[in-house]
């Protein structure tokens, strides 16, 4: 399958995951455009990384998995990060009762 | 180095250290050591003065040299004491008669606090000392520290009672107008400097009189002449800068018989006949200054017609003689203008003693209207008084005869125009010196019961300087009697023969007949004599009247109104000049500039204050426009 079709399906995740963010008042789900937005970019990754084993062939196999690897650790620090988030959400609720993004417009009080 | 006048240091350094104890010591020192240090160092630097004049006398003239001023390659200017003749002379002057005045303000000043006591002698001590450099000085540069000195005392004296504001604008009035003189001679010692590489009085002067080696063109002699005599103007008060020395009589009489009459208004004097051999060699110069000289001596004259301040008279007068010696100078007369600036010291110190006395006998009053008849209150001051007015007038045998005739005669020779106004001049001197003796002494007092009751004769302090000026200034004039009279008479002009013969070698000297020598003496002192019988006549029953002045009269005693002419061509505009400076340029310019700054930071932050909602989707927002931007520059730009 062409390159093409991963970039075309990583542009239009990207762009879901920013007119999301834009758009939507509830954290959770501006959480999940983020989400929606870093997985599109480790979707990318991984097709230009498999693009780039197939044209190198199979000669050099650590230089074309590097991006695979590179991927596993943003899923890490991905999941570090939605735990921290979760909890901070979870957090706003307890003290707000709502996570309406646009009800958070002051750090004080 | 071995010569004994090396240690003529001395001089200057006494006063200095007068200066210094009184000055530092003000506020513990009682009136009487204060008193007696400030006259005490004058003293001994009038006794050391004696020496040197008797050591060069027997012709011993040094240069001493003590150590280095200005060393740098090419220029070099050493804290050299030039003690010649003429120098060794103005020492006499200035540490005689200013012992005197000295020992005249120990009683003059005595309802002084302690403190202003000894401050007013560590003044006088400090104004002695610059004096002494001035006329020390071995090149020109020591000369203008001395020069300085002088008129930075002449400024702190005549703003001595600081309290009046009236007397601080004379005080700075006095300074600015010298300052402006001070250019001048800045500028000329400037042009000597780039053009011979030394302001060394010998060096300068053996080179320009060497027509081999003369650095100098005929356009950087007169150049130089005219900006040292613009100098002169400012310190020795000629027209234009001449009307800051009547306003000097604000400060207390003895500085200003000290100052304004005898020693500092000479230095303009004594500096033109220092550097004689170069205005010798500038015709053009010369003829400036004899003209300036003369005209203000004519104007300084007319003005003192007018005058009923007994002090403002004095001041005048004291303009118009230092016209004459300028006019003495310009017409190549050195030795007559210098035996003007020693008889004149004489007799207008007499003269300003004598008023001081009648002003402290008066209590403070100083408008001759309200006097008269002193005469038989004040019988040691009235008497020497006469003899002043007598020597200032031209009588034969007062000193003032001498000196004066001498320049008048030389005059003639050079343009008997010059003589004839200067005649005139002289005329209206005796008169207005005999209006002001006949209003004071002569006639019914007329001034307060008050005053009437306290008047008394001044104390011995102030007597005893009346007394030996007065004897100065009836004998004073016998060291210069002219050849006619006497073969060999002119003792001065034999004794300052070596410093202005370089001069008399290039100037031709005429002699005049003898018959048109005594016929020139005949009229000025027939004339002078009349205008002295005339003004004793009608001054000494001199009733007080009420009537304005009209006509000539109103313009004189308005002083020509060049006071009021300065005021609107100079001070008026400079005046306006500096409001439209002060309140548009700097309030609406320079000050609009930096406060629109503010005001605009002020009001731009105020503005994109507002884009930081705190809404988390407009910053998200603005994110993604700034990528989307920058992607479009990336690709498209």
């Amino acid at each position: 399958m062409p390159v093409n079709y991963y970039i075309f399906l990583s542009v239009a995740l990207f762009c879901i995951g920013v007119v999301g963010v834009l758009t939507r008042r509830n954290a959770i789900i501006v959480f999940m455009c983020v989400e929606l937005m870093l997985n599109a970019a480790n979707l990318l990754l991984v097709a230009f990384s498999k693009m780039h084993h197939l044209a190198l062939g199979l000669n050099f196999p650590n230089l074309a998995s590097e991006a695979q690897i590179f991927v596993f650790f943003i899923m890490v620090v991905a999941a570090a990060e939605v735990s921290v988030g979760l909890a901070i959400i979870v957090m706003i609720y307890r003290n707000t009762h709502s996570i309406d993004v646009n009800f958070l417009n002051r750090l004080k009080h | 180095m071995n010569n004994v006048l090396q240690i003529v240091w001395l001089i200057p350094v006494l006063p200095l250290i007068g200066f210094l104890i009184n000055g530092l010591g003000r506020k513990n020192l009682s009136k009487t050591f204060s008193g007696f240090i400030g006259s005490g160092v004058i003293l001994v630097s009038f006794i050391l003065s004696c020496w040197v004049f008797i050591q060069v006398k027997n012709g011993n003239t040094h240069v001493a040299h003590y150590y280095d001023f200005i060393n740098t390659l090419s220029l070099k200017i050493g804290m050299d004491f030039q003690i010649d003749q003429l120098s060794s002379l103005f020492l006499l002057i200035i540490t005689g008669v200013g012992f005197l005045i000295h020992v005249y303000s120990t009683s003059y000043m005595h309802d002084e606090e302690p403190k202003d006591f000894a401050k007013y002698f560590a003044y006088l001590n400090l104004f002695i000392f610059s004096m002494l450099l001035l006329v020390m000085g071995g090149n020109f540069i020591i000369m203008f520290i001395g020069w300085e000195g002088v008129g930075l005392c002449s400024y702190l004296l005549i703003g001595f009672w600081f309290k009046n504001n009236n007397y601080n604008d004379a005080a700075k009035k006095a300074f600015i107008m010298n300052r402006i003189g001070d250019l001048g001679f800045l500028l000329a010692v400037f042009w000597l400097i780039a053009k011979t590489n030394t302001t060394d009085f010998h060096q300068i002067f053996s080179l320009v009189a060497d027509t081999q080696k003369n650095p100098l063109s005929t356009f950087d002699i007169t150049g130089i002449t005219l900006l040292l005599f613009v100098g002169a103007t400012g310190k020795s008060a000629q027209i234009p800068l001449y009307t800051w020395l009547p306003d000097a009589m604000a400060g207390p009489t003895p500085v200003s018989a000290l100052i304004h009459a005898a020693t500092m208004v000479t230095a303009g004097i004594y500096m033109i006949a220092r550097s004689n051999i170069l205005f010798s060699m500038a015709p053009f110069t010369q003829s400036v200054i004899a003209v300036i000289g003369l005209a203000t001596a004519i104007l300084a004259a007319t003005i003192a017609l007018k005058q009923n301040d007994i002090k403002k008279v004095l001041a005048y007068s004291t303009v118009s003689q230092l016209g004459y010696m300028f006019l003495g100078l310009g017409v190549g007369a050195y030795t007559g203008a210098v035996f003007h600036v020693m008889t004149h010291a004489f007799f207008k110190a007499l003269l300003f003693l004598g008023a001081g006395s009648v002003i402290h006998a008066m209590g403070g009053e100083q408008d001759m209207r309200n006097m008269g008849g002193l005469k038989k209150y004040m019988s040691i001051t009235h008497i020497t008084f006469l003899l002043g007015c007598l020597a200032i007038a031209g009588m034969p045998p007062f000193s003032g005869f001498f000196s004066k005739d001498e320049i008048l005669g030389e005059a003639f020779k050079q343009n008997p125009l010059y003589w004839g106004i200067a005649v005139i001049g002289a005329l209206m001197t005796a008169f207005y010196m005999f209006r002001l003796y006949a209003m004071t002494f002569l006639g019914k007092f007329r001034g307060t019961h008050e005053q009437e009751h306290h008047l008394h004769e001044s104390p011995a302090a102030i007597t005893f300087p009346l007394i030996v000026l007065a004897i100065l200034a009836v004998v004073g004039g016998w060291v210069g009697i002219p050849e006619i009279f006497m073969h060999g008479g002119h003792r001065l002009e034999a004794f300052l023969e070596p410093v202005f013969a370089p001069s008399n070698d290039i100037v031709a000297k005429h002699h005049l007949e003898h018959s048109t020598e005594y016929m020139l003496m005949g009229i000025s002192v027939g004339g002078a004599l009349i205008a002295l019988i005339y003004a004793w006549s009608k001054f000494s029953k001199y009733e007080k009247t009420t009537a304005e002045e009209t006509g000539i009269g109103k313009i004189l005693s308005n002083k020509w109104y060049v006071d009021e002419l300065y005021d609107a061509v100079i001070v008026k505009p400079r005046q306006s000049v500096a409001a439209f400076l002060n309140n548009v340029v700097e309030k609406k310019g320079i000050d609009g500039f930096v406060n629109g700054i503010g005001k605009g930071v002020n009001y731009s932050s105020r503005q994109i204050r507002l884009l930081q909602s705190g809404q988390v989707g407009n910053y998200v927002l603005l994110m993604v426009i700034g990528i989307l931007v920058l992607f479009i520059i990336q690709f498209f730009l």
